[in-house]
């Protein structure tokens, strides 16, 4: 339980170092987890190269989402979009450094899904879990 | 403090899985009845021994065991129409769930009796499944939905109902407990005044059930809706009760056998109530559950059940008060059944929900299929804590020392 709630979560979900929202922006992608109604936005700054210059998330949700969402984006900074598209669940279980159940893993995964669907310009019915397995 | 008549020790023993520990050794506290009652060796056992014994399909066969089985299916039947004191066991219709008979009424009733420009009037705080199907209809049949307000303190508000009731209803369906608030609705008076303006009434009853004396005769209910599940019985089978003469006059819901008298190629004739609204194989041993668990709250009388929540609700409501940066949503305990939601300053229910089983306890964290209220609330989500009959008070205080933990973890 503890491991759970190791200090980076608390203090990412407490104090997110990347919460906002980009405007203008090349990427743009929100979307909820209908169980427990977590919302979060994405916004991404690309350059020429494609490469992920400046990044924000906002919304609202547990611990779990919001850090996960806030270690996700900084990870991206300086990535090329060809490498966010195959980011996976692998790699937030690693940022994060929990193990999760699958109802938490859901929590975890959103912002991937949205990150992701935006990357792939995907419509908003077209989002499926799919996507981040 | 009111004196319970439930002897807790005894009643706790009858239930096996209050014996199972969480994680190395937290004995489990279980605070989500709400979502689903856990089970009594009487129903498992009931279950079980129909297996074991007596299986076979129902209501066709002449040898030994499908008589057993067809006599315990329709024992069943009589329990649970005792428990709600239906005038006669054959206005208890066996269904999946409270979902599915709030779809056999839409499907059947509605769709017979309902046209463009009809009101029926719902309230704020209907769970998903009397809303969705209501909504449905409304879109297929252009109906008008309108809904009764909670008041300021959390109840159903009376004065903006007989504002409603002068738009002639057709139909008031509501809620009788809410599963977030707790509230207790003035049912009887509802439904008086309902039928006053020339309505029927549907009551959900998945909450109240549970956990209130039900008599439908005494409350003149047109429809009454519940679940097994909630009320110590198995998952998979839920009730209809109606009147008969309502029911009689409805068309048949799904088509199959059981639900017919008289099967030609291009015809069929439906068969008597109850049995027009159970085409196919039903849930049998679930049915014997179903009275075995109406048959074991019967025992325990539900007055006794209903003071026992009410003590353990006032009990939880007051430790709850005392702890900072927590609100408690829902009426005060008088009005209220065995039900606290509530939410932290700054800290996600999920997350609390998450701590809180690292301790042991079972609660709910989500809008709990009641979003339209959580909006009324002004919340995304609640933390809900749900008492049953096994739920003590040093249960209370293990929950009240568990959202001291949260409080800590995220400082």
């Amino acid at each position: 339980m503890d491991d759970l709630y190791r200090q980076l979560i608390i203090e990412r979900y407490k104090t997110p170092h990347y919460r906002g929202h980009l405007d203008p922006h090349d990427i743009f992608f929100e979307d909820d987890n209908p169980v427990c109604g977590d919302h979060i936005e994405i916004t991404v700054r690309t350059n020429d190269a494609n490469i992920v210059t400046e990044a924000a998330f906002d919304g609202h949700g547990c611990s779990i989402s919001q850090a996960a969402a806030d270690l996700l984006i900084e990870s991206i900074h300086g990535k090329k979009l060809e490498e966010v598209k195959e980011l996976t669940k692998d790699d937030i279980v690693e940022l994060l450094g929990i193990e999760l159940g699958p109802v938490r893993l859901k929590c975890a995964l959103l912002s991937l899904k949205v990150l992701k669907a935006g990357a792939y310009g995907l419509g908003v019915d077209e989002v499926s879990d799919d996507l981040v397995e | 403090m009111t004196k319970t008549s439930l002897d807790l020790n005894l009643l706790r023993a009858d239930f096996p899985i209050l014996d199972r520990k969480i994680g190395a050794a937290k004995p489990l506290i279980y605070l989500d009845s709400t979502a689903t009652a856990q089970k009594p060796n009487a129903v498992i056992d009931a279950m079980s021994d129909f297996y074991r014994r007596s299986n076979a399909n129902i209501h066709r066969g002449v040898h030994t065991l499908a008589e057993e089985s067809t006599a315990m299916y329709e024992k069943g039947r009589e329990q649970v129409a005792s428990l709600i004191n239906a005038a006669s066991a054959r206005e208890v219709i066996f269904t999946r769930n409270t979902t599915e008979s709030i779809n056999l009424v839409v499907k059947t009733w509605g769709r017979e009796n309902l046209a463009s420009g009809d009101v029926i009037i719902l309230t704020e705080m209907e769970h998903h499944s009397n809303l969705v199907p209501w909504q449905m209809l409304a879109e297929e049949e252009d109906l008008v939905l309108e809904f009764v307000p909670v008041t300021d303190d959390y109840l159903f508000d009376m004065n903006a109902y007989r504002k409603l009731l002068t738009l002639k209803p057709k139909l008031v369906a509501f809620t009788q407990m809410s599963n977030v608030l707790g509230t207790i609705t003035p049912a009887k008076e509802i439904i008086k005044l309902a039928h006053e303006a020339g309505a029927l009434t549907l009551v959900d009853g998945a909450q109240s059930v549970p956990h209130l004396p039900v008599d439908v005769q005494d409350l003149d209910a047109d429809f009454l809706v519940f679940s097994a599940h909630k009320m110590l019985g198995p998952s998979g089978i839920g009730a209809l009760y109606g009147k008969m003469d309502l029911l009689n006059a409805m068309p048949p819901f799904m088509g199959g056998g059981d639900m017919i008298k008289t099967v030609h190629l291009r015809s069929f004739v439906t068969n008597q109530v109850p049995y027009k609204f159970e085409a196919g194989t039903p849930a049998i041993a679930e049915a014997v559950g179903f009275g075995a668990a109406a048959e074991y709250l019967q025992n325990l009388g539900m007055d006794a059940v209903e003071a026992h929540e009410h003590e353990i609700a006032e009990y939880a409501l007051e430790r709850l008060a005392e702890i900072p940066s927590i609100t408690v949503f829902g009426p005060s305990a008088k009005d209220k059944g065995g039900v606290a939601s509530f939410v932290m300053d700054g800290i996600h229910p999920h997350d609390i929900a998450q701590i809180l089983d690292g301790e042991g306890i079972a609660v709910r964290a989500g809008h709990h299929c009641a979003q339209p209220l959580h909006e009324v609330c002004g919340v995304k989500a609640t933390t809900r804590a749900s008492f049953y009959i096994y739920n003590t008070k040093e249960e209370v205080d293990k929950l009240v020392e568990g959202i001291y933990k949260v409080k800590e973890i995220f400082g």
